[in-house]
């Protein structure tokens, strides 16, 4: 559990100021346009930045208190931090890297420590690289071995794809969902990619201004109206946990059951039983009042209107549709809107358009 | 052509003065070109002014208020006669003293660039990886900023050699003792003695010239990730 009250006023005036506990396992996002304080918020809790007011304690240690002028240098701090640059040393290679934190680590680091980051991240064949020798998804690799070699008990990542190009990013993602998957400490990742948000989020913290505006589980804060950063994106949308029910070999599908019922995608490979992450864009899902024939969408959802709201646009409303209690979001024209009546309580069919194998 | 036995001993006297400054500013001007490279301090700004004032003065306007301090009025001359420790001015001490002031920019202005192209990133990401501080500074900083210390090191080490108007100020001419190489080739010179002052100049010229040459090859060597 990490219990963050924080206050901090920057020299240009901005100020933040949350008081948030996030969970202690799996990977809570602090989400948020830039400038909303999410980077000066991992910073406090790397101990990079002295929060001037607050108390931050991290599974039961308090590493800050201002109450009792208590803060605990980051040297100190069983944490592992990747930077938004992939920041390596570049005297030292890559087993250098490795093993500066490593040899510093005392007790919490092994070598199996190490080994495991190593085999996880996929580096075996760069430790006697040096940094200017690796391309820079290969570098930002290493800067996450390198702080999981050290043993951390809180692994916090700062917008670790942000300097990458879209081929880098595509490299790396597949490492971050392993260790989304496979690591047991928890993880606090900065990003205001909406896309690595419904990737790799368990938790999400929304922040605004120096403010936290909206904090909960990934599947229902993706369904929330109310959170404009997630809502007004184009890629608004939610994301739901299937269960891989059935390939169809002719067709090459795969049917995804969930809470709600079932929806078909492209067999991605996914293994019969596995558990992933299907996410449905409000752009994709479009709504009528009676049941579609003759479309070629094959997705079609039966629910309930929950809930409306203006969109960014004033020509497009979103609309909460609950599938068997699993929140779908629409994204419509106002038009079209008031043409179907819509109101919550309404029976309508959900189409879906598309949808994308996250994870 | 040879050297007279008084001539080697300008040059042991110079080649001592010189190392014990660079070694005397090597500890003084780390820290400092440290904190430089660093804070945000406005105090900073006079600092720097200061360090680089010596860069800008006449040696003989350095020479002569260390003169002034140094002697039996001066602060420091009476702080150390109340001391019953001997005076600085013209001993081998004072000429240290002397130098480690004139040279001071020397030594602090490309050790406090060197560290500013660090940038504090380097040293933050050391600190999550269990470095203190100190340790950061002797296994990051250091190593990333070697060829401002090479640079740094040669340069005070030349500028000390080469120093003349300070020390005839504040060290005069005593063989032995002050009489340091840039002196014995002026009285040499003065006293029409070419042969000799070529012996000294020529020597001091190659030297010079060796030592800027092999600095210049080993940054060449390490330009690769230090650049």
């Amino acid at each position: 559990m990490i219990e963050a009250r924080l206050a901090h006023r920057l020299d240009g005036g901005f100020t933040l100021d949350v008081d948030l506990r996030l969970p202690a396992r799996g990977v809570s996002v602090l989400f948020g346009p830039s400038g909303s304080g999410k980077t000066t918020m991992l910073r406090c809790i790397a101990g990079l930045l002295r929060a001037q007011r607050g108390r931050l304690v991290v599974g039961g240690e308090v590493w800050q208190d201002e109450a009792t002028a208590t803060f605990v240098p980051p040297h100190r701090r069983a944490i592992g931090m990747v930077f938004q640059e992939p920041s390596l040393f570049p005297h030292l290679t890559v087993q250098g890297n490795l093993d500066f934190g490593l040899k510093r680590a005392g007790g919490a680091a092994t070598r199996a420590t190490l080994d495991a980051a190593v085999e996880l991240l996929g580096i075996g064949t760069l430790l006697a690289r040096r940094p200017d020798a690796l391309s820079g998804g290969e570098r930002q690799r290493v800067a996450i071995a390198r702080a999981l070699a050290v043993g951390p008990r809180l692994l916090l990542m700062d917008e670790p794809l942000a300097a990458l190009d879209a081929a880098r990013k595509q490299e790396i993602l597949p490492f971050l969902d392993r260790l989304q998957r496979e690591l047991t400490m928890p993880v606090v990742y900065v990003t205001h990619a909406i896309g690595e948000v419904m990737r790799l989020a368990d938790h999400v913290v929304a922040l605004d201004a120096g403010r936290a505006v909206a904090r909960g589980p990934l599947f229902d804060m993706l369904a929330r109206l109310d959170v404009p950063a997630l809502s007004q994106d184009d890629a608004a949308g939610v994301v739901l946990r299937c269960i891989v029910a059935e390939r169809d070999r002719r067709w090459r599908l795969a049917r995804m059951d969930f809470d709600g019922g079932v929806l078909w995608t492209r067999d991605t490979g996914h293994l019969l039983g596995s558990a992933v992450r299907v996410q449905v864009l409000a752009r994709d899902v479009s709504l009528a009042l009676t049941e579609p024939r003759d479309t070629s969408i094959a997705n079609q959802l039966q629910g309930t209107v929950q809930s409306l709201a203006d969109d960014v646009h004033p020509a497009n409303v979103l609309a909460l549709v609950s599938v068997g209690g699993v929140l779908l979001m629409s994204r419509l024209t106002r038009r079209s809107a008031e043409r179907l009546a819509l109101a919550p309580g309404q029976q309508v069919w959900a189409q879906v358009k598309a949808v994308v194998v996250v994870a | 052509m040879s050297l007279s036995a008084a001539d080697w001993q300008a040059v042991g006297v110079t080649l001592r003065l010189a190392a014990t400054t660079t070694l005397v500013l090597l500890m003084l001007g780390t820290p400092l070109a440290w904190w430089l490279a660093r804070t945000r301090s406005r105090a900073a700004l006079v600092v720097d002014s200061l360090v680089a004032l010596p860069l800008v003065l006449p040696p003989t306007v350095l020479g002569f208020y260390l003169l002034v301090l140094l002697g039996p009025q001066g602060a420091l001359g009476q702080a150390l006669a109340a001391l019953n420790l001997p005076p600085l001015v013209f001993s081998f001490w004072g000429l240290v003293l002397a130098s480690v002031v004139s040279s001071l920019p020397f030594m602090v202005q490309p050790l406090r660039d060197a560290f500013a192209g660090v940038g504090v990133r380097m040293t933050e990401v050391a600190a999550t990886l269990r470095a203190s501080p100190l340790d950061a500074f002797f296994s990051v900083a250091v190593p990333l900023a070697r060829r401002g210390f090479l640079s740094a090191l040669t340069l005070t080490f030349a500028h000390t050699v080469g120093e003349f108007g300070v020390v005839l100020m504040v060290g005069g001419n005593i063989p032995g003792a002050t009489r340091v190489l840039s002196i014995a080739i002026y009285d040499h010179a003065e006293a029409l003695n070419y042969p000799a002052a070529h012996a000294l100049a020529g020597g001091l010229l190659l030297a010079s010239f060796a030592a800027l040459v092999a600095l210049n090859l080993m940054n060449r060597r390490r330009s690769g990730w230090s650049a």
